[in-house]
């Protein structure tokens, strides 16, 4: 599996030849070359896959000294980390690295011996990642190379580190490759802490106080997770003589009580990850650092490595109590996040509660840990990831052309943006919109709730589809109003990269709107008869010939609608104004007597909902269920 | 096959006769409640024929009519889904889509008054989704199946099993067919402090359009109501029938006797209703299962 090695290796090799080279030229050409190769190599990997029957292929017994490479590793991480906490008066937060590195250091070196473990592990479901990673992934790097460029023209007041950038942007390609390719828990743990570190440095990436809070914020608590991981593989390691991830899953499945712990762990561990209440405000903070990172790690793809985990878990998940406060908690940060959603202006802050909030309903899709919730998780990551990754970007992009990234700056963004506009209403249709797949999701992930007796999930998701309605729509109709500003198209300022990454997400979301039927059948089905050795028909044919046809309606009915009135003969008239009209649409007459412009503005409820208040709440609700249901676990075991 | 043919071309047909006889009726009752004569019952299909007459008024360029159809078609599909006997959960997401294109519709034109009533019916939207999201879990739950055929082919009358569902969703219906108290975005009497609310800025045929796009929504609901009762009985669609009248004249009274409230009360209303009645249904059903 030379491949799978490449992949991991590959971005980790670039990654210091990026801070080496300074031209910025120089550096775009070797990113998009070093880009290309990384997806090809994900898309070999893919075909070899394929071409040897979508087999498992578990493969490489590692030598003595690749252990210790891994450990050396570990220990690297935690003394930059420790190093970078006392340079910011943070010390404290520098004991979640030193520990859980220091238990793994003792477990290695002075530890029970362990079960040989094959460090790679190849499936559908790592396979699934690794395309996620090698095109979404690369594609949002290659926009970051012409977004950065327009960054520092605009925002002159930060030191360009571009370098810098590029160099943890590919450092975390291939923590992510590693973390989804290997088996051997003692690695998960290392590329895990690796993500972890990259999203706090690129966080911190502007330097400002905020920043660096933020960042900070970020590590403590993606470190949490990490100890906890640590905590659950030395357990596991100590009752059971092997750090095997599939060991462990099969140990749960068979429900052995010295899987208990180690699950609930991990699991822990991957709601901090997937930033879930009482984590969710890591991401609302991460939104500082700039978009490409925002995208690439706080949207589609470092988050996923959370509900990846879980994923895995799943099978091991129904019945437990571990996996009813997975559910819980996904089903309670999904509903509480969309409501937070609908208060804010601020498009990133929209676009990160919207992303803890869709985690949030994968989380719960692998709490209940059915198969039927797995294939809607499935489908839920992979919409995510391509229409959320298209958002962030074009945000990013409107941003460096309006400079602002209010969505109120956005109304009538169809008519001076109209590019921009258009990518933007393809994302947010792709979040929620029949018949796109979120929506499909969303159908098979209630049914399954439905079936498996989970009253607060059914309700969640009743209520929380109905929020997540709202604040998407009322963003998309602010696109598409007609504008009260002046009416002169814009320049979009987009570099061709820029266009090149927005084109592709487009087309990517399409094709696997129209394509869901296929990939269902060739791929999730076998994913789930490998996960769970059932065989389940969640897309049944009437309801795929219903989708199809659903699918064609719902695309023709606007595109005939548009064609159709585009010759009718119509009247104009001024609109509606009470008779206070001065001359256009875009003025009226006030009180005394002068010609004042319209400005219309969105509902946000803020006085009603009050974000940092009911997000304050959430956690303390979200933390005590957390709390009480890890006390139940580990109290349930000893 | 054949009989799912029947009931969409029923549908696509008699729908809007159907809905303009009960809008006539609703006319009528009103009127006679206030202690008027009240219009001939045919007057909304003179009114519709009249607004088809005259030449389309606008106020922005064709796009707002292309949302308008958009509306009309794909609320004829949702209720095609429905009426052809397929699932019932796909039809009230696609119902879903075709009323963002009414927001969309409104929101458009950039006018002040519609823009407004646009963001309304966005709220009323969000109020009632659950209620009906949960009606659809609650018939799946009764009958094993979100498919209406399926649901029609069960032995026992569904409301049985379901009183809380059909209270929650009679209480939404007063959103949906834009009766007071909860006709915030939009009344289909000219007693609305938004001026017109949504339909401000559509003019002449436009507003035909809307009024048939109505027609068909109101026929799909009804249909909805119907689902509570119907099974394979004859003397159930007679109960239907008497139920959907009763539904109908119930909506009308409330119309005529309850004066406007918030978009805030309305919302909280409906949702604490929705919790009640559909929730405490729900949690007894799992548990009888």
């Amino acid at each position: 599996m030379g491949v799978a090695i490449f992949l991991i290796c590959f971005p980790l090799i670039v990654a210091p030849i990026m801070y080496l080279i300074r031209n910025d030229k120089v550096r775009g050409r070797v990113t998009y070359v070093c880009g290309a190769v990384i997806t090809a190599a994900a898309l070999c990997l893919t075909v070899r896959w394929c071409a040897g029957g979508m087999q498992v292929i578990k493969a490489y017994d590692p030598a003595e000294w690749i252990d210790h490479l891994i450990l050396a590793g570990e220990i690297v991480l935690a003394v930059i980390v420790t190093i970078l906490c006392f340079k910011y008066h943070r010390g404290i937060i520098s004991l979640l690295a030193i520990v859980p590195t220091g238990m793994i250091t003792y477990l290695e070196l002075k530890g029970p011996a362990l079960a040989e473990v094959n460090a790679i592990y190849v499936d559908h479901l790592s396979i699934l990642m690794c395309l996620i990673v090698g095109i979404i992934g690369v594609l949002i790097v290659v926009y970051a190379v012409g977004y950065m460029e327009g960054y520092h023209e605009h925002h002159t007041e930060f030191v360009n580190r571009k370098n810098y950038f590029f160099m943890v942007l590919f450092l975390f390609l291939g923590a992510m490759f590693g973390f989804v390719l290997s088996s051997s828990l003692l690695w998960i743990d290392l590329f895990w802490e690796i993500t972890s570190v990259c999203s706090f440095l690129l966080i911190g990436y502007t330097k400002t106080d905020e920043a660096i809070t933020n960042s900070f914020r970020a590590l403590w608590m993606n470190l949490l997770g990490g100890t906890a991981l640590a905590v659950g593989i030395v357990y596991l390691a100590y009752r059971g003589g092997n750090v095997s991830l599939q060991y462990l899953i099969s140990l749960g499945t068979a429900g052995r009580v010295i899987a208990i712990i180690p699950i609930a762990l991990i699991a822990f561990a991957a709601l901090t990850k997937a930033a879930q209440l009482p984590f969710s405000t890591w991401l609302m903070g991460a939104m500082v650092a700039p978009t490409p990172s925002s995208a690439l790690l706080h949207s589609a793809t470092m988050v996923k490595a959370g509900i990846y985990m879980l994923f895995r878990l799943a099978p091991a998940m129904p019945g437990t109590t571990t996996g009813m406060m997975v559910s819980l908690v996904g089903g309670f940060t999904f509903f509480m996040a969309s409501i937070m959603a609908i208060s804010q202006r601020d498009a990133k802050k929209v676009l990160a509660l919207s992303t803890i909030s869709n985690l949030g309903l994968m989380v719960a899709c692998a709490g209940v840990g059915r198969p039927e919730t797995i294939w809607a998780g499935i489908f839920l990551m992979l919409f995510h990831a391509v229409s959320k990754s298209l958002l962030f970007q074009d945000v990013g992009a409107t941003e460096n052309a309006t400079g602002s990234r209010n969505i109120e700056d956005m109304h009538g963004l169809m008519y001076r943006l109209p590019r921009l506009a258009i990518f933007m209403f393809v994302g947010i249709a792709g979040m929620y919109l029949a018949p796109f797949g979120m929506l499909i999701s969303k159908w098979s992930a209630l049914k399954a709730a439905v079936d498996n007796n989970n009253i607060i999930l059914v309700l969640f998701i009743a209520f929380g589809s109905a929020t997540t309605g709202f604040y998407w729509t009322k963003w998309m109709g602010k696109l598409i109003a007609f504008s009260h500003r002046s009416g002169q198209k814009e320049s979009d300022h987009m570099f061709p990269e820029e266009v090149l990454s927005l084109t592709v997400h487009a087309v990517l979301m399409i094709a696997l709107c129209v394509l869901l039927p296929l990939i269902s059948k060739a791929y999730v089905d076998p994913l789930l008869v490998e996960m769970f050795g059932t065989y389940t028909d969640v897309l049944s044919t009437s309801i795929l010939i219903m989708l199809v046809v659903t699918i064609c309606f719902v695309f023709a009915i606007p595109m005939l609608s548009m064609v159709y009135t585009r010759n009718l003969k119509m009247n104009m008239k001024l609109s509606y104004m009470s008779g206070i009209n001065a001359g256009n649409n875009k003025r009226f007459i006030d009180a005394m007597g002068d010609k004042k412009k319209i400005w219309l503005v969105n509902y946000y409820f803020e006085d009603f909902i009050q974000a940092d208040r009911m997000m304050r709440y959430s956690q303390i609700f979200a933390a005590a269920v957390l709390i009480i249901m890890i006390c139940v676990v580990i109290g349930g075991v000893l | 096959m054949i009989e799912k043919i029947i009931g969409v071309a029923a549908y696509i047909l008699l729908a809007p006769l159907v809905g303009g006889l009960l809008d006539g009726l609703d006319r009528k009752i009103s009127a006679r409640m206030q202690g008027r004569v009240g219009p001939p019952l045919l007057q909304p299909f003179y009114d519709v024929r009249k607004l088809f007459a005259k030449q389309i008024v606008g106020v922005i360029n064709s796009s707002q009519a292309a949302m308008l159809y958009s509306y009309l078609l794909l609320m004829v599909f949702s209720g095609c889904i429905f009426f052809a006997g397929n699932d019932i959960l796909m039809s009230v997401f696609v119902l879903s889509t075709a009323s963002l294109f009414l927001y969309f519709t409104a929101v458009i034109t950039g006018s002040p008054y519609n823009s407004i009533a646009a963001s309304r019916e966005l709220i009323q939207i969000m109020t009632y989704e659950p209620a009906v999201i949960l009606a659809c879990v609650g018939f799946y739950m009764a009958s094993g199946t979100f498919n209406v055929s399926g649901i029609i082919h069960s032995d026992m009358v569904m409301i049985t099993r379901l009183p809380g569902f059909f209270i929650a969703f009679v209480f939404i219906l007063t959103i949906k067919m834009r009766k007071s108290p909860f006709d915030v975005s939009t009344s289909h009497h000219a007693h609305q402090e938004l001026v017109k609310g949504v339909t401000t800025e559509m003019g002449a045929r436009n507003l035909a359009i809307y009024t048939i796009a109505e027609w068909y929504e109101v026929v799909y609901l009804l249909g909805f109501v119907a689902l509570f009762v119907i099974n394979q009985q004859w003397w159930s669609f007679v109960l239907a029938a008497i139920v959907i009248l009763a539904v109908y004249f119930l909506e009308i009274l409330i119309d005529n006797s309850a004066a406007r409230v918030k978009y805030g009360a309305m919302l909280k209303w409906t949702w604490a209703m929705t919790l009640l009645a559909a929730g405490v249904n729900l949690l007894i059903l799992m548990l009888i299962r």
